[in-house]
C-alpha cells in the first residue's frame, strides 16, 4: 500500500495514456468508441446522402394513405380503403396470434416428449429422440412448406361437400375439415349472455381459490383434499345453472356450404392452421431438449428420496422434479418464444398475412417504401421480442430459488 | 415452392446503406456526386478507412454492363412462353426476348444475359438496388410505378388486361357469379389491387389467398385450394397451356383492367433508357416495315425506304446517337426476328399458349403498336 499511496501525486503525462497500464484500456476503449461511432456515422450519413440523390426521403406518410389491398384474416375491422398502419396493424394480431397459439403448443408437446424422452420404455424413448432429432435438424420453413402442402392436397374442398354424390361430409353436422381450413360452430352471444360469461370469469376465479385452500389444506393440516372434480364441478356447474336460469342465451352459429365456401361458424385457416402447427412441432423439439437438460439437473438424490417417502413416479415428477428443473428450463425458453415468434416471419410462404406479409410485404411493395418499413418492421418486433422477455423474465423471477 | 426465402437479401439490398447502391450510378448527377465524395473524403480522412468508399462513384449502366460484359435482366421466376428455361436450361420467351434483344444491341451477344428470376414482390428492389440493369417481367406500366417508385418504363412490349380464370365444372361463366370465392393472386402485383377494387365495386366478397409465384399458385388452383385464378389474361393462357388438361379450364369473359406490360429501367439514367426503349421500338418497327429474319441481311441494300436504312444502319448515325455502333438494332432483330415473329414463336397461335395479336397487332392491322419514326 504504501508503495502506491504516492502515485496520484505524480503529474499526469500524455505518454501515460499509452505507456501507463491503468490508462492503456481506457485509451485503446475510447479509440474502439471513436472508431465505433465514425463507422455508424459514415454509414448513417451515407445513407441520408443517397437517399437524397436519389431523391427518396424518409416519409411515413403513406402509412395514412389506402392500402387498397385486401387481407384474408382480420382480427379487426379492415377493408381495402383502410389504412396502410391500419393493415399493418391487422398483420401485428396476426403474428401475435400464431405466436401466442405457437407458444402454449410448443411449450405442452415440449414438456410432454421431454419428459417422455427419458421415460424407462424403450420404444417411446426413442420414439421421442426421433422426434426431436427430425424436427430440430430440418429448417422450419421447410416443416411449414411440407405441411401446408399435406394438408391442401389431402383433405378434401369445399367442392367435395357438395352434390348429390359428395365425397366429404361435415362431421356431426358442426365440423367441417377441408384444405381451406377448419369451421366449426360460432358461439353466437344474445341478450343476457354477459352474466353467464361473468358466472364462468367467477368460476375460474372460485376455481383457483379452492385450489389455494387445497393446499394450505395440506400444508397446514395435513389434510389431503380431492382437487381434480371438484375443479371442474367450480368451473362448470355454476355457469351451466345460469345459462339455463337466463333462457340460453347463448346460440350457436353453424357452419354452412353455400356457394363456393362454408360461411358462418369459426373458420381457422389452412395457412393459420399449417403455419401454428409447424412452428409448435419445430419448436417443441429444441424445448423438449431443454425440458430434458433441465429434469437431469435435478440430482437423482431428489427423486430417491422423494420415492422413499412413498410419492408415485407422476407426483415425483410433477411436486419434486419439475418445480426444480424448471429453474433451469425458463431462462432458455424465453429465447425459444422469441425464435418462434420470429421465425412466425416465414407465414408468407403459406400466405399467412401476418406483420412480415401486410407491411414487410404487401405495402412495401406497393409504396416502394423499402427503409421506411422495414425500419417499422423492425420496431414491431423488436417491441414484441422485448415484451415477451419482460413477461418471461417476471415469471423467471418468480421461480427463482429464493434464498431465505 | 422455396422461393420465397430469396426475399430476405433482395429486401435488404434495397437499402442503400452500403455505397455501392443505387443511387450512386446515375451518371447525369456527376457533380452532385463530387461533392459528396468531397465531403465524405473530410469526414473519412481521420479514419482512413477510404477503401470503403470504393465502388461509390459509378459510371452510366450502359458502361457497367459494357465492363461486365453481361446484361442483367430480371425476369419471372418462370411463365411458359413470357420467360422459363426450356429443356437445356437456357431462358426462353416473350420477356426473355427483349432481354436478349438489349444483349445483342449493347454487348453484340445475345447470350451475354444473366437472367435473374424475381417474384412479384421483389422485382422492385431488385431493379431499384441496381441488381439487375432492366425489368423485363410482365409488369404494369402505372403512374406510381413510374412517379413515385422512380422507374422507367421503356414501352410496351404487351398490352394486357387482368382476367379470371376457373374451372370449368364449376359452371362459372361470368365474374359476377364470383361471391363469396376463394381467389389465388400474386402478392406485389397490380393484380392484388384491382381485384380489390373489382370486387367492392360490384358489392361481392371473396377471400383472397395470397401467393408469391405463379408456380405456386398453379398446385393450389389445380388442388382446389382456390376457386378462381386471377392475373393477367396472358400469364392465364400461359398457366393453362402448362396444365395437364387446359381444356378443364375456362378463362371467364371479363377483363377488369388495363395492364399494359412493358420492360423498364431505373430513373435517372435516360441514356441506357433509351438504349432499351429503342431496341424494343426497333423490334417493333422492323414488323412495321416489313423486315424479318428472312431478308434482315438484303434488305438494307436493296430497299429505297430511308427508315428501314436507318433503322439497320444503313444510313445515318442512329446508333452512334445511341453510344452504339451502327449494326446495332440489326443485331436485335437478329436474335429472334421482329416483333411478330418473336410474337408468334413464344406466345402466338400455333403455340400451345395461342394468343391472338388483339391489340397487340400493328396500329395499320387495328392493333396498338406503334412505334415512333426512326429519324
Ligand atoms: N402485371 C401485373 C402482374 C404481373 C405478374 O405477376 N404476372 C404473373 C402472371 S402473368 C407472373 O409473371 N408470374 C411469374 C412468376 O411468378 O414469376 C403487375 O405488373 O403487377
Amino acid at each position: 500500500m504504501a508503495t502506491f499511496s504516492d502515485v496520484p501525486s505524480e503529474s499526469f503525462r500524455l505518454s501515460m495514456l499509452i505507456n501507463d497500464k491503468r490508462y492503456r484500456a481506457y485509451t485503446f476503449q475510447f479509440i474502439a468508441l471513436l472508431l465505433l461511432i465514425g463507422a455508424f456515422s459514415y454509414l448513417g450519413y451515407n445513407l441520408v446522402k443517397n437517399l437524397q440523390s436519389a431523391g427518396l426521403n424518409i416519409s411515413y406518410k403513406f402509412l395514412g394513405d389506402p392500402a387498397g389491398y385486401d387481407i384474408n384474416q382480420r382480427l379487426i375491422e379492415y377493408d381495402n380503403q383502410s389504412t396502410h398502419w391500419r393493415a399493418s396493424l391487422v398483420g401485428v394480431l396476426n403474428t401475435l396470434l400464431v405466436a401466442f397459439l405457437g407458444c402454449i403448443t410448443a411449450t405442452i408437446i415440449g414438456v410432454v416428449v421431454g419428459v417422455l424422452r427419458l421415460s424407462n420404455n424403450w420404444i417411446v424413448s426413442k420414439l421421442m429422440s426421433v422426434y426431436v432429432e427430425i424436427f430440430r435438424n430440418v429448417p422450419v420453413l421447410i416443416w411449414i412448406l411440407i405441411i401446408m402442402a399435406v394438408f391442401t392436397s389431402v383433405l378434401p374442398q369445399p367442392r367435395d361437400f357438395r352434390g348429390a354424390n359428395a365425397t366429404a361430409s361435415m362431421v356431426a353436422d358442426s365440423f367441417a375439415f377441408t384444405g381451406r381450413g377448419f369451421y366449426s360452430p360460432a358461439p353466437i352471444f344474445n341478450d343476457g349472455s354477459m352474466v353467464v360469461v361473468v358466472a364462468f370469469i367467477l368460476s375460474i376465479a372460485g376455481m383457483f381459490y379452492y385450489r389455494r385452500y387445497a393446499k394450505k389444506a395440506l400444508f397446514e393440516r395435513g389434510q389431503m383434499l380431492p382437487t381434480f372434480w371438484p375443479s371442474i364441478g367450480i368451473l362448470l356447474i355454476p355457469s351451466i345453472l345460469v345459462f339455463f336460469v337466463m333462457g340460453q342465451p347463448i346460440s350457436l352459429e353453424y357452419p354452412a356450404l353455400k356457394g363456393f365456401n362454408f360461411q358462418g361458424g369459426i373458420y381457422m385457416r389452412a395457412s393459420l392452421i399449417s403455419l401454428w402447427f409447424a412452428l409448435s412441432i419445430y419448436t417443441a423439439a429444441f424445448i423438449a431438449e431443454n425440458v430434458r437438460a433441465g429434469i437431469l439437473s435435478v440430482s437423482s438424490g431428489q427423486s430417491e428420496a422423494a420415492a422413499s417417502l412413498g410419492l408415485r413416479p407422476n407426483r415425483i415428477m410433477n411436486l419434486v422434479v419439475l418445480p426444480q428443473a424448471l429453474r433451469v428450463i425458463i431462462p432458455p425458453l424465453i429465447s425459444h418464444f422469441l425464435n418462434l415468434t420470429k421465425n412466425s416471419s416465414l407465414a408468407i410462404a403459406v400466405g399467412y398475412m401476418d406483420l412480415t406479409g401486410t407491411l414487410g410485404g404487401i405495402t412495401l411493395n406497393q409504396t416502394g417504401r423499402a427503409i421506411e418499413t422495414v425500419l417499422l418492421l423492425m420496431a414491431f418486433y423488436l417491441t414484441i421480442s422485448l415484451s415477451i422477455s419482460a413477461i418471461m423474465n417476471v415469471y423467471n423471477n418468480s421461480m427463482k430459488l429464493k434464498e431465505r | 415452392m422455396v422461393h420465397c426465402s430469396g426475399n430476405y437479401p433482395t429486401v435488404l439490398k434495397s437499402l442503400p446503406l452500403w455505397g455501392t447502391n443505387f443511387c450512386l450510378v446515375y451518371s447525369g448527377q456527376a457533380e452532385h456526386q463530387e461533392e459528396v465524395k468531397m465531403k465524405k473524403s473530410v469526414l473519412l480522412g481521420a479514419l482512413a478507412v477510404t477503401g470503403l468508399a470504393a465502388g461509390m462513384a459509378s459510371a452510366g449502366t450502359l458502361d457497367d454492363v459494357k465492363a461486365r460484359g453481361s446484361l442483367n435482366c430480371g425476369v419471372t421466376t418462370g411463365l411458359v412462353g413470357f420467360a422459363a428455361p426450356d429443356a437445356n436450361g437456357e431462358w426462353q420467351g416473350f420477356d426473355v426476348a427483349v432481354c436478349r434483344a438489349v444483349a445483342a444491341a449493347v454487348l453484340g451477344d445475345s447470350s451475354a444475359v444473366e437472367f435473374v428470376p424475381t417474384t412479384g414482390k421483389t422485382r422492385f428492389t431488385a431493379l431499384a438496388s441496381g441488381e439487375i440493369d432492366m425489368l423485363a417481367r410482365n409488369t404494369t406500366w402505372t403512374f406510381s410505378r413510374d412517379v413515385d417508385l422512380k422507374f422507367e418504363f421503356a414501352g410496351v412490349n404487351y398490352y394486357d388486361g387482368q382476367g379470371f380464370m376457373v374451372p370449368a365444372d364449376l359452371g362459372v361463366t361470368s365474374a359476377s357469379e364470383l361471391d363469396g370465392a376463394t381467389v389465388c393472386i400474386q402478392t406485389g402485383t397490380t393484380t392484388e389491387l384491382n381485384l380489390a377494387d373489382f370486387f367492392s365495386a360490384n358489392g361481392i366478397s371473396y377471400e383472397p389467398v395470397p401467393i408469391e409465384t405463379n408456380a405456386e399458385a398453379q398446385p393450389l388452383y389445380l388442388e382446389g385450394a382456390c376457386d378462381v385464378y386471377t392475373t393477367d389474361a396472358s400469364g392465364l393462357l400461359a398457366t393453362r397451356a402448362a396444365f395437364e388438361n387446359p381444356e378443364d379450364h375456362v378463362v371467364l369473359p371479363e377483363i377488369i383492367s388495363k395492364e399494359p406490360l412493358g420492360p423498364l429501367v431505373r430513373h435517372g439514367d435516360n441514356g441506357w433508357g433509351d438504349i432499351v426503349r429503342w431496341t424494343l421500338n426497333a423490334l417493333i418497327a422492323a414488323e412495321e416495315l416489313g423486315v424479318n429474319l428472312g431478308n434482315l441481311d438484303s434488305i438494307a441494300g436493296e430497299t429505297k425506304n430511308q427508315e428501314i436504312k436507318r433503322l439497320l444502319g444503313a444510313e445515318g448515325t442512329l446508333g452512334e446517337m445511341l453510344g452504339l455502333d451502327a449494326e446495332w438494332a440489326k443485331r436485335a432483330i437478329a436474335v429472334g426476328g421482329n416483333y411478330g415473329e418473336v410474337f408468334d414463336a413464344n406466345i402466338g397461335p400455333d403455340t400451345a399458349i395461342g394468343v391472338e395479336r388483339g391489340l397487340n397487332a400493328q396500329w395499320t392491322d387495328g392493333g396498338l403498336l406503334y412505334t415512333p419514326p426512326f429519324r
